[in-house]
């Protein structure tokens, strides 16, 4: 029997207004799979993205995670938003880490952490700290489990950020653009944290510019231009052989 | 100019001016309590995508702060019996204070909720809390901390305010100051003394929140 893949995508459009920024989009991932989403600014990668986490809304077609429709359900033929408790249940399917990092700021790095294991998952206080504690020492941060965000550095609220989206055991985390407010002396330890992540089986949807990070960390890369996905492939294959003029433009001007 | 100070009249009715300081601080602190209660729902209504909840929240936000205070006192105390609602003097005042301060600490609160970024609610939903949990959890515990010092101004500026509950005979400190000088005519003494009353309060009051302040700011 072939497995129900982890993340399907069909026909994925989204709109802002009048401009269509998601026009028909399909992705099938499996779990472990590092899929990294490169591209062109306005091509479409983290609307991508924030459809997958339900922060926007779109406008047709689907998104199935583990085999359950989210977001949309269709009621006597009409698609319509699930409504809002439902929405939260499905968005915690997946975890989002951002382009910048959004750390509660009243809170400790430890509580960060424990908010949504507490509020969501209904956890223990204690046993919320323990999973906490457990994330942030992955990320290398538990001597910092009693800063505030505003105590720490870029790259450290990043891997934060990253322990808190993590701790709540999503199915599928998405990055967006999670270094492109960073230090560049501070990218590395993010990346890091991410391959180390991706090493222990993680699936993952990442939208990048880091171009090396991609090449090294992915199984699928995919490169999406206006809209569409324009090629996808392994990553040797689409950085080493890329079919169309407009991916060999995209990787000749991006940096390594 | 020929005016003797003595203060013994004031003195002897001084407990009768502390009982009035501690009225007028309860009346404030009960006010700013339910005023912020008011105020955060007034404050969400007019950010609010319905027209009607916001229309409300603007016309209350507008007719309050464009009456003086007084005249609400009076409105509140002379008026609306004649229509039915009957309040005694104290509850006559805590209800104007609460509405008075509600519709200031809307604006106050309005504000605070304008500069959260909006990165922070969609956090907040990203670990799968729900609109109201975000904003119960994340958005308000921010946006509070970020008002405080507004809010501490706030409460000073209604303590002050009790005073006028005089003009409703509150039996508060400038209730009192105004029986001591009309029964001992010492004016000068009287209004000194409940003056440095009002400004000790105010100074110790305003230390106190910045205590409380520094211990919630957000580092």
């Amino acid at each position: 029997m072939m497995s129900e893949p982890l993340l399907f995508i069909e026909n994925l459009h989204k709109s802002f207004g009048k401009l269509e920024v998601l026009k028909g989009v399909d992705l099938t991932m499996n779990a472990s799979d590092v899929v990294s989403i490169i591209g062109s600014s306005g091509s479409g990668k983290t609307t991508m993205l924030r459809c997958v986490n339900l922060l926007e809304e779109f406008h047709e077609g689907r998104i199935l995670i583990d085999g359950e429709e989210i977001g949309y359900t269709l009621k006597n033929g009409k698609r319509q938003r699930l409504p809002k408790a439902q929405i939260a249940r499905h968005r915690a399917l997946t975890g989002m880490v951002f382009q910048t990092f959004n750390l509660f700021p009243h809170l400790t790095a430890l509580k960060n952490v424990t908010l949504g294991l507490i509020k969501v998952r209904k956890m223990k206080k204690d046993e919320a700290a323990e999973v906490a504690r457990h994330w942030l020492s992955r990320v290398g941060l538990l001597d910092r489990q009693d800063h505030y965000p505003g105590q720490l550095s870029g790259g450290q609220q990043q891997r934060v950020a990253i322990a808190r989206a993590i701790a709540m055991n999503p199915k599928l985390m998405l990055f967006d653009e999670v270094t492109s407010a960073l230090d560049p002396e501070l990218v590395n330890e993010v990346l890091n944290v991410i391959k180390d992540l991706a090493s222990d089986g993680m699936t993952m949807l990442i939208v990048t510019h880091e171009m090396r990070f991609a090449f090294d960390v992915s199984t699928k890369v995919i490169f999406m231009n206006e809209g569409r996905i324009g090629e996808q492939g392994p990553p040797a294959e689409l950085f080493n052989n890329p079919k169309s003029k407009r991916l060999a433009e995209f990787i000749q001007n991006s940096t390594f | 100019m020929d005016y003797r100070l003595n203060f013994d009249a004031v003195w002897r009715s001084f407990d009768l001016l502390l009982s009035g300081l501690a009225l007028g601080l309860g009346l404030a602190i009960v006010s700013i309590f339910i005023g912020s209660l008011i105020g955060l729902i007034a404050a969400f209504a007019m950010l609010s995508k319905n027209k009607l909840w916001r229309g409300i929240a603007v016309a209350y936000v507008t007719a309050i702060r464009n009456t003086p205070i007084l005249v609400l006192i009076f409105f509140t105390f002379f008026a609306l019996p004649q229509l039915g609602v009957r309040l005694g003097k104290i509850e006559s005042f805590v209800f104007t204070l609460t509405i008075y301060s509600g519709a200031y600490l809307t604006e106050v609160f309005r504000g605070g909720l304008i500069a959260i970024p909006p990165g922070l609610r969609e956090a907040g939903l990203a670990v799968g809390l729900t609109e109201w949990g975000a904003q119960r959890w994340v958005i308000i515990p921010v946006m509070i901390r970020n008002v405080l010092p507004a809010l501490s101004n706030n409460f000073i500026s209604l303590f002050k305010d009790t005073s006028l509950a005089a003009a409703i005979a509150v039996p508060e400190l400038t209730f009192y100051a105004r029986q001591i000088n009309v029964n001992s005519f010492r004016v000068i003494e009287s209004w000194t003394v409940a003056s440095l009353m009002y400004v000790f309060a105010c100074y110790i009051i305003a230390a106190g929140l910045r205590l409380v302040e520094r211990k919630l700011a957000i580092p």
